[in-house]
């Protein structure tokens, strides 16, 4: 029946959400943290999503296919007396920009309830499939 | 068997079903509103039934040379499609379309988040308006057969 497959693509995206919400977390967490003595600080990453066929035609669950890391150059400030400078008195600390991080999780967020609101909706309907003609 | 009895049940039936398929690609849509690249699926209700009735209704036989109304199959020895809804009738046209894009987007994706959710709330009531005629004409039928 086809109403049970919205079971499936629903999941699908919100245990994709999910995991975008984790990186989010992930790059919040590592955004002042500074680089050790090998010079390479934490890159922000980010979800890629994949649409994925779930049997019918009509039905498209997503996933995610990779987490790529961020080319942004890391953010350099210079600080001699801190104890990670490197020989110049720079320090090198990660490429996470907090601002765009708080959209990707407002983003996140919404998608994440609207498909929790689908799933409500198809339980509700089914529930009143199953009744049809008591 | 008792067309007179039925037909309006059989109606609703075929409008239920259609409305079932509406409501997943809704949500296939809704899951994927993120995925870059993807163009947003809508079905084309009134085609839909229009396509469902006319394939019941057919009381010639289907030729080898004539697509199949439910398959898109042209030859018998074609592996039927699962999708009622995808598929190709006589004229070309399919019931299953590609939405129109409301504002472009950086990453390609066509979803209107806001258009979806209407839809989804439209297609929900209709689908429990479907429920409402299927089970009082049910009745009514049952109430008439037990006299009273």
């Amino acid at each position: 029946m086809s109403m049970f497959s919205i079971f499936n693509v629903s999941g699908s995206a919100i245990s994709s959400q999910a995991q975008r919400l984790n990186v989010v977390a992930s790059n919040m967490a590592n955004a002042d943290a500074v680089a050790g003595p090998d010079g390479k600080g934490y890159k922000a990453r980010q979800v890629v999503f994949e649409t994925v066929p779930m049997g019918a035609q009509e039905a498209s669950g997503v996933k995610v296919s990779q987490v790529l890391e961020s080319e942004a150059p890391l953010k350099r400030t210079y600080n001699p007396t801190h104890p990670s400078a490197d020989g110049d008195g720079y320090v090198t600390q990660s490429n996470v920009n907090p601002v765009e991080e708080m959209v990707n999780m407002i983003s996140a967020s919404r998608s994440y309830q609207n498909n929790v609101e689908v799933m409500n909706t198809a339980k509700t309907l089914l529930l009143k499939t199953l009744q049809m003609g008591q | 068997m008792f067309p007179n009895l039925t037909n309006g049940l059989d109606f609703q039936a075929k409008a239920l079903v259609i409305r079932a398929d509406r409501q997943r690609v809704i949500a296939s849509n809704i899951a994927n509103a993120d995925t870059p690249g993807f163009v947003g699926r809508d079905v084309n209700f009134k085609e839909a039934m229009q396509a469902a009735l006319g394939s019941s209704s057919a009381s010639t036989p289907l030729t080898l040379s004539q697509p199949s109304r439910t398959t898109g199959a042209t030859d018998e020895r074609h592996i039927p499609l699962q999708s009622t809804l995808g598929s190709l009738r006589t004229d070309g046209s399919a019931a299953l379309a590609y939405s129109v894009q409301t504002q472009p987007a950086m990453d390609g994706n066509s979803v209107d988040m806001d258009r979806e959710r209407a839809n989804f709330v439209d297609n929900a009531v209709h689908y429990e308006a479907t429920l409402r005629f299927i089970n009082g004409t049910s009745k009514t039928i049952l109430s008439a057969i037990q006299g009273q």
